[in-house]
């Protein structure tokens, strides 16, 4: 094995990674925010991946173009999912809410196999491949990387420099404080779930410019970000970075010290054992 | 006891033995196969409710122990050539002491924290088979027709199969309401109100818990067994369906938690629903109504969940004070 393998493994996991974290930013802005675990957060990927595809394959826009139209269908999908589903339960105990939006996963899983079948579906975009020096680096995944962090740091300026944002931070660390401040807690906590739905939905999108998929794929990545969000952090979004920096690390080098199918055993006995040793997280704070 | 003249208990298990006797009854191949997937959903969910009604906590995992008791009875068949009723109880023994492995870590986490372990778990055990050569890697193991020869062929072994889950349906249902009438159950509960307040009050929660998981783990084990046996193969896949355990939620949401004739319901009409969406001749515009089961399945249970939370029995109980009596 030599150098050049290796390093080249690793760039492709750093690439995968940052749009793991994506994924698991808009996990982990909801826990943070609301402590709803969003059990429909792989099926919204999926719906992403297809929204792309549609609008791609089927009417010839240009999939990063398509990626704002599904970034905000996305906004506007979490916000009607926050009032249909999630507003009643807000209060009530875990399973709930934790129950409330699988039943939401079920549904478009249901109609999108209905609809779209389980067969695999490919954009069949290509931005073609970009030699530095001896490493070749697929195009698609190096603007999918930089997307994320663009969209990372748009996500911060607004949590950090507008005022809706500062309420956002204010209802996740107590909402009935915020309440008390004024802050209209029912309408911040419908935005943040559909801010975490579009993160999914633009991480779905970004997948499928260079993955095939199915309607049943956004699980495989729902399963990779609740590894990720607890890597980092559950309710840190700057957490679920590092953490799908992390696990992209993990799936490029694993591979090439075992067999590829053993590298999801060591990906979810990790995830187990942070769990029980530290679940507030790599980065969390002690409690 | 006084508690086993309690009229609640006798309806339950009353319906239970008249779902298992009926197919015997009429000798009827048709009946005994769905006699029996509905059996199993009404085990799976009561053994469940031990767990996630009377504890508190919510395990998206419970396929894991019926995987993994699956598996393992049919390694005893197939490579150490033991006989069914070993197997049975081998697949629960395993699912036990992985219960019972797994119970003092991870009943320590709460809420949402245990839920996400849970289904970690599920994924790191069926990732984990699908490498483990003893238990045939990504194919899985599939008996030789020739192991059914000593239940007096495949046919019978069916009857045989069949007469198994009747029997762990009753005992399930037996040793659930034996659980919710013991002491030890009036701790459990008290973990679900409150736990903090319970272990005050002298209940030692950790081992509380870890003996609640064991109790609710067996079961799926033995069922998992009989069910692979029947089968004639396993795989990871098949073994290890999350969406299996997210049903038995299902089913107990519908017929409402912590109570006993809840997931019996709850098992029944969703089993119901189910058969009567696949057989269904009605379509929406060029899709038959079959392909959206998934979608209805959704529904149903976001309605129960935002509407009627307590389920149907806890519902009645709500609703009539005179069924207090006589549901449990």
């Amino acid at each position: 094995m030599n150098l050049v393998t290796i390093i080249t493994a690793l760039i492709d996991g750093l690439l995968i990674g940052v749009v793991y974290g994506i994924a698991a930013m808009g996990l982990n802005l909801i826990w943070g925010v609301m402590k709803v675990i969003n059990l429909a957060h792989g099926a919204l990927i999926s719906l992403g991946m297809f929204g792309v595809y549609l609008f791609f394959n089927g009417m010839g826009i240009h999939p990063y173009l398509s990626l704002i139209i599904v970034a905000a269908l996305g906004l506007l999908m979490g916000i009607f999912i926050y009032y249909i589903a999630i507003a009643r339960v807000i209060n009530a105990p875990h399973l709930s809410t934790l129950l409330a939006t699988f039943s939401i996963n079920m549904i478009i899983i249901g109609l999108g196999t209905a609809i779209f079948t389980t067969t695999p579906r490919d954009t069949g975009f290509s931005l073609g491949t970009i030699e530095i020096g001896p490493f070749n680096i697929l195009g698609t995944r190096l603007v999918a990387a930089l997307i994320t962090i663009l969209v990372t740091a748009l996500l911060y300026a607004f949590l950090y420099r507008t005022n809706t944002g500062k309420h956002i931070r204010a209802v996740s660390n107590n909402r009935a404080a915020a309440e008390l401040m004024g802050i209209p807690s029912n309408r911040i906590l419908a935005l943040s779930f559909g801010i975490g739905t579009m993160l999914a939905a633009i991480a779905g999108a970004l997948i499928a410019t260079f993955f095939s998929f199915t309607i049943l794929s956004g699980e495989v990545y729902e399963l990779k970000s609740f590894i990720i969000s607890v890597l980092g952090g559950l309710g840190n979004p700057l957490g679920a970075l590092l953490g799908g920096l992390i696990l992209g690390v993990l799936e490029g080098a694993l591979p090439l010290a075992m067999p590829n199918t053993w590298v999801p055993v060591i990906e979810f006995v990790l995830f187990i054992i942070i769990l029980l040793i530290k679940p507030s997280g790599l980065l969390g704070d002690r409690k | 006891m006084k508690h086993w003249y309690h009229p609640g208990f006798w309806i339950v298990l009353l319906l239970v033995m008249g779902i298992g006797i009926f197919p015997i009854i009429s000798q009827d191949a048709a009946a005994r196969e769905s006699g029996f997937s509905v059996l199993l959903a009404i085990s799976m969910a009561v053994s469940l409710n031990i767990i996630m009604g009377y504890t508190g906590y919510v395990s998206f995992g419970h396929v894991v122990f019926y995987g993994l008791g699956g598996y393992t009875g049919m390694y005893l068949i197939d490579s150490l050539g033991m006989s069914l009723p070993v197997a049975v109880i081998g697949g629960g023994a395993m699912s036990a002491l992985l219960a019972f492995l797994l119970g003092k870590a991870i009943l320590r986490l709460r809420g949402a924290y245990f839920a996400l372990a849970t289904i970690g778990i599920n994924e790191a055990v069926r990732t984990f088979i699908s490498n483990f050569d003893p238990f045939g890697g990504p194919t899985g193991i599939e008996l030789q027709f020739s192991v059914y020869k000593v239940y007096g062929g495949a046919a019978n072994a069916l009857w045989i199969t069949y007469y198994g889950v009747v029997a762990i349906a009753i005992f399930t249902v037996i040793f659930s309401y034996w659980i919710k009438s013991s002491k030890f159950g009036l701790g459990l509960m008290s973990i679900r109100e409150d736990e903090d307040a319970a272990e005050v009050l002298g209940i030692v929660t950790p081992d509380a818990k870890t003996r609640a998981f064991m109790y609710s783990a067996i079961l799926p084990g033995m069922l998992g067994v009989l069910f692979f046996f029947k089968n004639g193969n396993v795989e990871p896949g098949d073994a290890f369906r999350l969406h299996f355990s997210i049903e038995s939620l299902v089913m107990i949401m519908l017929g409402g938690q912590g109570t006993l004739l809840g997931p019996v319901i709850g098992a029944l009409s969703y089993q119901r629903l189910r058969v009567s969406l696949l057989t269904s001749d009605l379509s929406i515009g060029p899709l038959p109504l079959k392909e959206f089961q998934l979608v209805i399945a959704g529904l149903l249970m976001l309605l129960i969940i935002l509407f009627i939370p307590a389920g149907l029995v806890g519902w009645l109980r709500q609703k009539f004070n005179a069924l207090r009596k006589v549901l449990l």
